[in-house]
Formats: C-alpha cells, structure tokens, sequence
C-alpha cells in the first residue's frame, strides 16, 4: 500500500463485513514522540481467540473463493518496518479493536495519505453503518460523528454529491487547523 | 471554512431537488468498482471516486456507482464491472482514474462499451 489511508480503508472494510453498525477510525498523533497511532474499532461479530492469533497469517481468511488474507499482515508490516507495532483484541459478538503504532520518524514510514477519502468513502458507501472519525495532533482533535450528521441531514442520503464534496471539505479543513492551520505534511 | 450551516442548506436545496427527481427504475446501470486489499492496493480508490464524480458531473439518473469484494482476479485489479439488465456483464480491468470519463460517455452513456480496457482486449 502506497499510503496508511489505504490500509485503513482496507482494514474497516473488514469491520463492515464483521456486521458492525458503529465504526469508529483513529489517527492520532504526538509530534513530540515521533508517534501515530491509527484506530480501527467496531462493534461487530468479533473473532475467537484462535482467529485473533491467524489474522496476522497471510495464509489465513474468512473467504472461500482464495487461501490469502492480506489485510492485516500488510497493515501490521506497514507499522513493524518503522519499529511499532500491531494489536488486535477481539470478542466474540462484542466487536474487534485494531490499533496500529507507527515510529513517525522512521525512514521506513508510510506517508499517511488522504485519510479524509477514505472516511468519505466509507461513510458514503456504507450510509447504513455509523462512523466515528477521531483525529489528533497532540492536544488538538477534530471528531466527526456520522450520528450528528445524520441528524441535520434527516432524510436527504449521505451519499448525496454535495453531501460527500462537503464532508470532505470539511474534514481536510479541521485537519489543517490541527496543524495551526499550516497545511498537513503528511498528505 | 466549511460549517454546519452550510450542511443545513445542502440538505435544504437536495430535498427540493430529491421531489422532482424520479425514481430509478429497473433498467438502473450498476457500476462495481472491486474495493478488497488487492483492488486497493492496485488504485481503486481513486477510480470509485472518479466515476462517483464523473457521473454527478454529468448528473447522470439511473447510475449507481457501488463497491464489491474481491472478485477473483487479483492480478488485473483495480477491476470494473458494469452491469444493466438484459445486458451482458462488462469487465473492466487494470482501471485508472484516466479511464473513467471515456467509460462513462461512451459506454454509460451512449451504450457501447470501451472494448480495449475490457478483460477481453487485455487477457489473451
């Protein structure tokens, strides 16, 4: 994966599939510590322990058309090569927590990329599902709860154009004024 | 700065809209766009967004842009398929964001599919 917002992407699909109704994205960041730490959790079916231990196996899926499943694996080399690290805990209709650590200050850091199209992407394409997109740097954070929006929109679909042309809009705007406004270095 | 208001207004002016416009019947055109880890990492993203835009653009009615799984041939991905009713299934592979617009006009549009991005013209 040529960006981190692609691994996310990619990894929430999964939450999707697992049923959940409530998915919620973290990307936080500590320029002090040279750290980020990306989120992905939902309330979905969850995994057994035994299934929790081959998710980080290539070789290991739930589908039955192949015998790979690189979701995962990809997600938690991406965060292993800067010398982070990867977790995922997991209960059985409870839901599935994947956090990923990433060293910012590794060479080996994968740019972060456009993570407001891929929460776009994920809310528009998935209007039946709620999402919480969590961002932080350092102590500033800007949250975007599809709940909320949904309320304002009543029965006008988020997959409306304007809806989505404004929902990023408004997400890469709230980023950059993290950054005191500056735009992002990292996208 | 984008704000809230702005929202209310969208929302606003599409209800207007969403009362005129008619439904979509069943001879609705569905564009799948291939979205698992292998059409990811290959570049669907921007593809999808590029047919979203594309057909908002031209304020297509009848056209739904949707995302699937992994359809089986990962090598040829990002991987597209258009689907109509009482047509035949169009393949799509190797897709760029470039390739969208004349997708959508030629075939989406006036009905003749882009035989040379097809699976057919590229899998030998």
């Amino acid at each position: 994966m040529r960006e981190l917002s692609l691994n996310i992407l990619d990894v929430a699909q999964n939450s999707i599939t697992a049923g959940a109704s409530l998915i919620t994205v973290e990307v936080l960041e500590n320029t002090e510590e040279h750290t980020l730490l990306i989120g992905i959790y939902d309330n979905g079916k969850g995994m057994s322990e035994e299934q929790v231990k081959s998710v980080v196996d290539p070789f290991y899926t739930t589908r039955t058309t192949r015998k790979v499943g690189m979701g995962i694996p990809l997600f938690k080399m991406a965060a292993e090569m800067t010398g982070g690290n990867l977790e995922i805990k997991s209960r059985l209709s409870v839901g599935t927590e994947v956090r990923a650590l990433f060293k910012t200050d590794s060479v080996d850091f994968t740019p972060l990329g456009d993570v407001a199209s891929t929460v776009v992407m994920l809310i528009t394409m998935n209007t039946d599902r709620d999402f919480i997109y969590r961002r932080g740097v350092d102590s500033n954070e800007f949250v975007l709860d599809t709940r909320e929006i949904k309320k304002i929109l009543g029965d006008v679909p988020l997959d409306t154009y304007e809806v989505s042309e404004w929902l990023k809009d408004y997400i890469n705007e709230n980023t950059n004024d993290l950054y005191g406004g500056a735009e992002n270095e990292n996208s | 700065m984008k704000t809230l208001e702005e929202l209310m207004a969208i929302r606003d002016k599409t209800k207007q809209r969403m009362t005129v416009r008619e439904d979509t019947g069943d001879d609705a055109i569905r564009i799948v766009v291939g979205m698992a880890t292998c059409g990811i990492a290959a570049g669907a993203r921007p593809v999808l967004n590029a047919f979203v835009d594309e057909v908002a653009k031209r304020n297509l009615k009848g056209v739904s842009v949707t995302q699937t799984g992994c359809i089986g041939m990962c090598q040829y991905e990002p991987i597209v398929e258009v689907l109509q009713p009482g047509k035949e299934k169009v393949t799509y592979v190797k897709m760029t964001a470039d390739k969208v617009a004349k997708i959508v006009n030629d075939h989406i549009v006036n009905g003749n599919p882009v035989a040379e991005y097809t699976i057919g013209a590229i899998v030998k």
